[in-house]
């Protein structure tokens, strides 16, 4: 059942996903989460947007995690995201001088997020992207999407995976410029304007 | 009209009869849960109609996706993964032990890598302020834990048996009682976030979330195994969870998938 013979590959098979349910914010959500850019880094790119639902309404009770490669897009293997406090089990915050690349941000009442990383660099064949996987309660399995920034357009032309979407669906993808220099990226979780959302295989 | 637990069950019963169908005539298998499952009515505005966009992930092995964040052990703290010890005094509950192994597709063990948990307390209350249950807080127990996987991807919790709890989706709807687990893999593809159930629940053909995952087999991956042997004499009852995570990784391709 759940004692899994390893020995046996045709009983290795995945562990169903399920709904974060409404109650994860007392556990998964830490200090610092969106913090993820070292303090006063020159590359830092601040990001926002809202998570919408298919009838527009934006989510109180979502979360977005964020992964992404460092400005000369190298794959971040600092650990330290959620230091803790071993004196009183509290959180410490990041220690604002290594990169980790990765961030969780819960939205706000408003269906609001941010968070501050670095601009990521390109690796691959890819124009530079941030990995992106939204949890929300209702969503039975995270979904998986990407924030492209924008300014090169050539990299963003030849990027595998724009240049397979038709415009509209792509431009679900990139990221437009937000006030206070920051960038806007909105998820659409259902119905018009729907974002991209990939599934790896 | 007042939503009942009948509805659900009816619509739970199509599902189940929709996809045994879909099977014997030949698609696959379904391991996860599809978003779209009505008799959870949370998901009706919450699941994209669009279908996914697949990545190939053998064509390009430099994807960011390919590879997971890193945890360490200042990211958690020594008593991260006991539940009972995070107050000055015991929390009330059945204390039991959870404990399984993290593994790839392939049967590998993932080493390192940082294992969350919450849950109810054993009065079926969560310490979260949305919580509007009607029973007791517990002063001693938060429940939330976290730990890293070791060398062999064991992971180790010893917390309280948390209770069943009423959800107002519909009249009368009670979740099982479940521990909510969230995952990382050696790829970000791989990440999950799932419940664990206890062996037997009457609850299981009532809730809409368990039955969402409705590939029967699937389902029983859910529910830990009663292990004695994870008992501790006079302490606890010990529960066998072993998880595996989907999603590609680049060694797969390294070997050839």
């Amino acid at each position: 059942m759940t004692k899994i013979d390893t020995s046996r590959p045709e009983t290795v098979l995945p562990t169903p996903s399920h709904t974060v349910g409404p109650f994860y914010g007392h556990a998964l959500p830490f200090p610092g989460g969106g913090d993820i850019a070292p303090l006063g880094h020159p590359d830092t790119v601040a990001l926002q947007g809202y998570v919408y639902d298919g009838e527009g309404n934006p989510l109180p009770d979502a979360f977005v995690e964020l992964w992404g490669a460092d400005p000369d897009g190298r794959v971040p293997q600092s650990d330290g995201s959620m230091r803790r406090d071993p004196s009183t089990g509290g959180f410490l915050g990041r220690n604002g001088v290594e990169f980790t690349g990765w961030g969780r941000v819960q939205t706000d009442a408003n269906g609001h997020w941010s968070a501050r990383t670095l601009r990521p660099g390109a690796r691959g064949n890819s124009a530079p992207y941030l990995s992106v996987c939204v949890f929300a309660r209702g969503l039975l399995v995270h979904l998986y999407t990407r924030i492209y920034l924008p300014g090169d357009e050539a990299a963003l032309a030849a990027d595998p995976l724009l240049e397979r979407l038709d415009p509209a669906r792509r431009a679900t993808l990139i990221a437009t410029d937000g006030p206070l220099g920051t960038y806007r990226f909105d998820i659409r979780l259902q119905g018009e304007g729907e974002t991209v959302f990939l599934e790896f295989q | 009209m007042t939503l009942t637990q009948h509805d659900i069950d009816r619509e739970i019963a199509a599902e189940h009869a929709a996809y045994e169908k879909r099977v014997a005539d030949g698609a696959p298998v379904e391991h996860q849960p599809r978003r779209d499952y009505a008799p959870y009515r949370s998901s009706v505005l919450r699941h994209p109609k669009q279908p996914p966009v697949t990545i190939d992930v053998s064509k390009d092995p430099e994807l960011v996706e390919l590879h997971s964040p890193a945890f360490g052990e200042r990211d958690i703290t020594e008593i991260d993964n006991d539940l009972t010890r995070q107050h000055q005094g015991e929390p009330i509950g059945e204390r039991i032990t959870v404990s399984g192994r993290l593994l790839d597709r392939a049967g590998r063990p993932i080493r390192g890598q940082l294992v969350e948990i919450w849950q109810a307390n054993s009065a079926g209350r969560y310490a979260h302020q949305r919580e509007q249950h009607d029973a007791p807080l517990d002063p001693n127990f938060t429940g939330v834990g976290r730990t890293l996987t070791d060398d062999d991807g064991r992971y180790h919790f010893t917390t309280v048996q948390p209770g069943p709890y009423p959800w107002r989706q519909h009249l009368n709807a009670w979740r099982p009682a479940h521990i909510h687990f969230s995952l990382f893999g050696t790829a970000f593809t791989q990440r999950l976030v799932t419940q664990m159930y206890f062996p037997s629940d009457p609850l299981f053909p009532y809730d809409p979330i368990i039955q969402s995952v409705t590939d029967d087999a699937a389902r029983q991956r859910l529910i830990a195994t009663y292990d004695h042997s994870l008992s501790v004499p006079e302490f606890s009852m010990g529960y066998h969870w072993d998880i595996v995570l989907d999603g590609p990784q680049a060694t797969w391709i390294e070997e050839g998938r």
